[in-house]
Parts: structure tokens; sequence; C-alpha cells
């Protein structure tokens, strides 16, 4: 694999995630899949802020130990990474870095004077001297800043070509014949598709890693033409959205664990009165408040099992923004089709990590419209049907009375305690999982990725994906992701699993939960290999802790 | 065409409940809509969880029958899907003061255009009775049998400071003063706040102590703020004193829905800005 990476460091405040942004679109530019992490290696502490740009010759999910350059903005930068780093080429900021050893560096107080422009373009060269550093045309650096920097171009371009020419090119990235991709975080993804599946309110109350998700639709509402709401809890965002959704909104909700927490009565609500509702829930290490920026993989259980009583659920978890985008969209029109909670359930690395996207190899999951009423009065919201969907109504429709209810209650929506009627619709509940369990058969809710013969496979979910990739095209090996955990694809996942011998699981948490699942599944796992300390595997951990768990 | 308002449920109210006045009230108000041209097919009931709840079954009309405390946010989601519909809540004072004050306070604080009716008995009685935010100190309930250690809060004056733009208290044994009262609410362009006082004829029979205290705010401003708190404080829900029951507040400002214009785009222009934004990001 050819790649490249490299890191952007500076103060809080000083744009840094934007000019890794920008870093990347040069990257992509050029021809290669990018990856931008906004994680916090472990060895990096205090107010410092950086952002990692992975770029490949193939797709990449997970940043590794290794950089190729360091873009410092500051002393710090030099200080806390070149360590880490003593081979990569530093391009710094004169002003700022005083004692630099090795590499180049531009006074952008002085580009900033001479071409009379004000400090907020100072980033742009850096970015320039960058670009130059890595051999990059002038040509593809100047369409990236007129393309990714609209507001004074003329501006940010004139800084830009004066650090480019006083840089010399050091270690060039070749340029490689591949496409331009969009780069999007999963966050956006998840949004994105999420609108495609048809949504028009997004509820939610900010929590880290949801957060962005939730400003990305706030800020795209009118573009796309849907409603955010930003209510007092995510008490009050279940159940606003559960209620736009019984007036036919379709709608979804955003939170994280101790967010979905105080969701979990209204997720019964919705399972009982069987109103489509999709909830984001992007994981963050736990327990309680835990580690709130950190990344995690402790939640699938949680999410299987929340709320009281027994209702079907979809759960979903994608691991690159990619997956993110497609099942987004398919989990809100599978709501909308069983009138159940479905779940998209991202982590933190995934939510917030950028990657290269390419549109047109999204094919939307071919999911029927909502079963609608034909308007043969008289309208019962729970209609008993072979499926065990009813056909839906909404407040508003002539001649229809809805009734939605919480308790146990007959066709109508009116309160019963009989037991027949209890027993009828609770087997209706069980119906639409059957039926729904049925259908997912024909989507492709196992990925078998790497040597898909390999007798040695590792099990994953979620972003942990990417850096399986990688560990398995070193070694030979299988990965195999369940991207739908529930219901759970039993046929695709035995298939999956055969010929395998050797199978380890590769989490995020302290317990191995998808281990655990795969058991009750009747497929048991010889190892695990686990990680929870908020930390994203990298490849090259991985590699390590794949090999010593394999070797004789 | 006219519906029967009564749905087939049994209903299972104590014989003497205050919920049949305003299950009356409220089916009356329904008639009358009807009587003017106005579909009940646009009204939506929501419900919490409780004796008042069971209203929810009993009027034959669009109804959500949501959780304890939860009847405002349902309602608010509702409203901001389809603003051409009236909603109405029907809450107890377990569930709106208790369970779910937050939203109670936030509906007032946005505005949204929802009628809220609480039914207030200041007593659980679907769980066979305990003391409510509303109960007297002292109160003597199942879960304090050596009476409440706390003094009731008054909601008028908490609907004051949260920035309701219609408050009003109605009883539900003076019936036409009542239903002009939730009339008024529902056709008040904003939140709409109705405490209604009625008796629990099981747990906490206040009969004889409203009857000589109530009396109707007439020639009262509704305008002046001040005067609205003077009022709202001049029985607070503990010690002896006279009942105001009227309208005690009410000023026009922009609703919570009239702020969210609905957006919907067709299917293919929606398809295309997706599209858009993926190139955007390129």
């Amino acid at each position: 694999m050819k790649e490249v990476s490299v890191l952007v460091g500076g103060r809080a405040g000083d744009g840094i995630n934007n000019a890794g942004a920008m870093v990347a679109q040069l990257l992509n530019h050029l021809g290669y899949f990018v990856y931008i992490s906004v994680d916090y290696p472990s060895l990096i502490r205090g107010g410092h802020n950086f952002a990692l740009v992975r770029a490949a010759d193939e797709p990449v999910g997970a940043y590794n130990d290794r950089i190729d350059y360091l873009v410092a903005l500051n002393q710090e930068t030099i200080d806390l990474h070149l360590p880490h780093c003593p081979d990569c080429t530093v391009v710094a900021n004169a002003d700022l870095v005083k004692s630099l050893q090795s590499g180049q560096a531009i006074s952008v107080n002085d580009i900033l004077k001479v071409e009379s422009a004000p400090p907020i373009t100072g980033n742009s060269a850096m970015i320039g001297a960058f670009a130059k550093a890595a051999g990059i045309p002038w040509e593809i650096a100047g369409d990236v800043f007129r393309r990714h920097m609209p507001k004074a171009a003329d501006e940010n371009l004139r800084v830009a070509r004066r650090a480019y020419d006083q840089i010399r090119t050091s270690r060039p990235v070749p340029a490689l014949s591949g496409k331009t991709h969009s780069l999007l975080s999963g966050n956006e993804a998840i949004g994105l598709g999420l609108v495609a599946g048809g949504l028009s309110h997004y509820i939610s109350y900010p929590m880290t890693p949801s957060s962005t998700l939730l400003h990305f639709l706030a800020g795209n509402a009118e573009r796309l033409g849907i409603t955010v709401i930003h209510p007092e809890n995510e008490i009050g965002v279940i159940l606003m959205g559960l209620g736009g959704a019984a007036a036919g909104a379709k709608t979804a909700v955003g939170t994280s664990g101790g967010g979905f927490c105080l969701m979990t009565e209204g997720l019964s609500f919705a399972g009982m009165a069987e109103i489509p509702i999709v909830i984001v829930v992007s994981q963050r290490t736990g327990p309680s408040t835990g580690l709130p920026t950190y990344t995690g993989q402790a939640e699938l259980q949680f999410v299987l099992h929340a709320g009281q009583g027994e209702f079907p659920r979809l759960v979903v978890a994608p691991a690159d923004a990619g997956e993110a985008y497609r099942w987004s969209a398919a989990a809100m029109r599978l709501a909308w089709e069983y009138q159940i909670p479905a779940f998209v359930l991202p982590d933190k690395t995934l939510s917030e990590s950028t990657y290269s996207v390419d549109y047109d190899a999204l094919a939307d999951l071919p999911v029927a419209d909502p079963v609608l009423w034909d308007g043969q009065a008289p309208y019962r919201r729970y209609n008993d049907t072979p499926s065990g969907i009813s056909p839906l109504a909404f407040p508003g429709r002539k001649d229809a009375i809805v009734k939605v209810n919480s308790y146990a209650h007959d066709e109508d929506g009116i309160t019963t305690e009989d037991a027949a009627l209890v027993t009828l619709m609770a087997e209706k509940r069980r119906k639409k999982e059957a039926k729904l369990k049925e259908e997912m058969d024909r989507y492709p809710c196992v990925s078998v990725r790497g040597k898909t013969d390999a007798s040695t496979a590792l099990l994953c979910w979620g972003s942990v994906r990417n850096a399986c990739d990688e560990v398995a095209a070193r070694l030979g090996l299988r990965v195999i992701q369940p991207v739908v955990l529930s219901p759970f694809p039993d046929q695709q996942f035995s298939a999956a699993c055969g010929g395998v011998q050797h199978l380890i699981a590769v989490e995020e948490n302290a317990t191995g939960q998808l281990a655990a699942l795969a058991r009750e599944h009747g497929v048991n796992t010889e190892a695990t290999i686990l990680k929870y300390d908020g930390r994203p595997f990298t490849p090259d951990e991985l590699l390590r802790k794949v090999q010593a768990v394999i070797a004789p | 065409m006219t519906r029967n308002l009564i749905t087939p449920a049994q209903n299972t109210w104590c014989p003497g409940c205050g919920n049949f006045a305003l299950q009356h009230t409220l089916k009356d108000i329904l008639a009358g809509f009807e009587k003017e041209g106005r579909s009940l097919d646009d009204v939506v009931l929501v419900t919490g969880i409780g004796c008042h709840a069971k209203i929810a079954d009993y009027l034959n009309i669009n109804s959500v029958y949501t959780l304890h405390g939860r009847t405002i946010p349902v309602a608010t989601g509702i409203k901001l899907a389809n603003p051409r519909l009236t909603v109405i809540c029907c809450a107890g004072d377990g569930d709106a003061y208790a369970e779910g004050l937050d939203h109670l306070i936030f509906a007032a604080k946005r505005n949204i255009d929802i009628t809220m009716i609480v039914h207030n008995n200041r007593v659980y009685g679907l769980t066979t009775g305990q003391y409510t935010p509303t109960s007297p100190l002292g109160f003597r309930g199942k879960s304090t049998p050596a009476g409440t250690t706390e003094y009731p809060f008054n909601p008028l004056e908490l609907m004051l400071a949260s920035g309701a733009t219609y408050i009003a208290r109605g009883y539900t044994r003076k019936m036409p003063q009542l239903a002009q009262l939730i009339r008024q609410g529902i056709a008040h362009k904003g939140f709409a706040f109705i405490d209604t006082l009625q008796i629990c004829a099981s747990f906490f029979n206040m009969t004889e102590y409203y009857q000589s205290r109530v009396y109707d705010l007439a020639g009262h401003d509704t305008a002046d703020f001040e005067k609205a708190c003077a009022k709202a404080r001049e029985w607070d829900y503990n010690r002896d004193a006279p009942i105001a029951l009227g309208v005690f507040y009410e000023r026009a400002l922009p609703t919570f829905d009239d702020r969210y214009p609905a957006r919907a785009l067709s299917a293919g222009e929606r398809s295309r800005r997706i599209r858009d934004l993926f190139e955007m990001s390129g």
C-alpha cells in the first residue's frame, strides 16, 4: 500500500481541523483515498490540538503510528510529536517555532505583511508550504483553495502562493490516477443518509460525539428541507420525535449512551405503540460520563436490550462513511416499513472521522414504502394483518380516528387487559419481527472481507473493521463484520463463518459484546482482542496483538 | 359526518369522579366544533398516564395515550409535524407537575400552540392515594402516612414565570365556565394552560372546601402581568384563601410552530441537494 500521513498541529483555536481538511483535500485531489482523525493519541496531553490525515492508494479508515509530514503551527507541535517521528519532514511556522533542528520554516507574519492579508489567512500559508514540500503541483493546490476556501479565495491564494514559492520540495508525494472522492465525516454521512431515507424532522440534545450530527443537520436544514429541534432533554427529544412520527413526520433522534439512558422509556413506547423512529446512538467511552471525546463500543448489548418488554428493533452498525450513508437511509425506510424503532450505532471514531466516499457506489437498498390506509372506514390503527403490519393513517386524515396507545391495546388502539387480545397483539409484533428478518436476508447484513476463504478470521463491528481490514491484508486473514446486529442475521453469519477454524473477536470494549452475541447465536470465538482505553486500534498495534494470538 | 363522540370502551372512573365533568365538557366542546363545521379529524387528544388519561379511551377522536409526564413533548412533536391540527393535552397533576414538570416549563417558554388541561385533583388516584406537587402541607397519603413535609407549589405562578401566554383556572363543578375557559384556550394561539380543580372521590374529596372558596375573576385585566401575579398568589394551594376561577393572563406572542415553516422538498429535489453536498465535499 502506498501511503502518506500528515499531522497538522497547533493551539486550540488555530483552525487545526480546517487546516487538516485542506491537507486532506490536497491529497484527495492528488488521487488518494484519505482518512482524517480528530482523535487524540494517548501521548498527547493539554490543550494541544491536531488533525491527522492519512492518505493511501486504497480505502483507509484508521491512523497508524507513522507520520511522514509534520505541519507545525507552534513549538508545542514539534516538542510533542517530533520525538515519535524523527524521520518526518517538518514544515513549520518560523514565527512560533524557534528551535527547528531539521525541516523548513516560513514566517507567516512576514507573508501576511507583504500581502496585507488578515491573520485569518495565516493557515493558508502553512497549507501552501506543505503543498510545495510534498511536491503537489500549484494547479492542484490552487484548485483546492478555490473549491474549499471560497471566502476570500484571492487573498488566501496569494498567501498560499507566496509560502509555496518560499519552500523547496523535499519529500514528493506522487500523484495517483485515482479519482477524487467526497470527503464526509461519519456523522455527515449519517445525516445525509437519513435525509435520503426520507427524514423530515431531526431532534437532538447536544451530546458528544453525536453533536456534530445535530450541527450538520441544523446547518443544512433549509437546504435539505428538514426541521431540526433541540429540546430540553433527551426524554423530551424522543417523545417529541414519537409525537411527530405519530403525526406522519419521518423523524430521527440522536444522542450518546448517557442521553440514550433517558430515552429508553420512550423507546419501549415506540415498540408498544408501533411508532417508527430512528435513534442514532454514537458511542463514547463509558460508563457514566466516561471519556466524552474518546471512542468505545460498549453500547451494543445496551442498545440490543434497552427498554422494558419485548418488541422488534433494527440495529445497524456501519464501519465507514459510505456504509453510514447507505444504512442510515435503510434504517429510516425500514423503521417506517415495519413501524419499529431502528438504531444507527456509530462509535466516536466513525462519527467524527472523515472518509473518502464514492457517491455513485452507494446503491439504495430496495426497501418498500410504508403501507398506508386505503381509506375504507373504520380505520383501525392496530389492524392485525398476516404480516403484522397495520396500514398507517395519521391524525388529520379524513374519516380516520387514529388512536395510538402505550398501554396494551386492541386493534382500534383502545386499552385492554383481555388475555386473548394481549396475546394477539404480542404475536402481531412478533410477526413483524419475523418478516423483518426475512427481508433482511436479502440485504448484505454481514460483510466478509480480506482473504475470504482464510481459516482464521477477525470478527468485528463498527469502525474497528477498518483496522481489521489492514491487518487481514497483511496477514492473509478473513474479516467478518456484521453490519446488522438486530434482527441477528443468523444465516448470513453462519455462511460468513463457513470454514473458519480460528475466530478472533476484535472490539473496543472490555467484555467482548459482539463475541457474546455470536455465542448466543451458536458461534464461539477462540480469542478476543479488546481495547477499552478510549483510543481506537491502530493497524500496527492490532497487527502485533493478532500475531500474538495466532502465534503457534 | 357527525360521529358518536364516546367510544364503546367501559368507563372505569369511580362514581363521583371529577373526570366525568371534564369528559362531558370536552365532549360538548367537540360537538360544538362539529356544529360550526370544524372537522374533528383535525383534533388530537394527548394524554399522560393516570386516572385522567382514560379519557383517551373514552373520547372517540384521534388520541395518543402516551407515558406518565410526557404529554407535552408528544403534543409538541405532533403540532410541529402538522400545524393544521388542534392539539389538546389532558394531563394529571402528578403527570404535569411532578414527572413531566420540565416539559411544562419548556412548553410555556416556547409558546407552542397547544392546549394543556391539567386534571388537578391534588392526589395520585390510579396508584391509590399518594401526595402530588399540589397537595397541601401535611397531606397524609400512603407514601406519607405522617403527612407531607413539603409545601405545594403554585402552578399558576410557575406558568406566569415560565412565559405561558394563556393561564386560567377552572373547577369541574363550574362546568359552563370551565367549558368557556377551555374553548378560549383552544382558540388562543400559543400555549394555553388551564389548571382544573377537580375532586378525587376516593382519595381527596375537596368538594366542600372548594365550594365555599371559589369565586369568579370578574373584571380582572388579563393583559396585566403584575395583576395576574397578584391574583395567582391569592391562594397558594396550601393555606385558606379565596380561590379565583377564570383567565388570569393572556397575551399574543409568536408561536414556536410558526417559527418552523414547512420546508418539505420533492424527492427529486431532495436527492439533487444530497448529491450537491457530496460533490461539494470533494
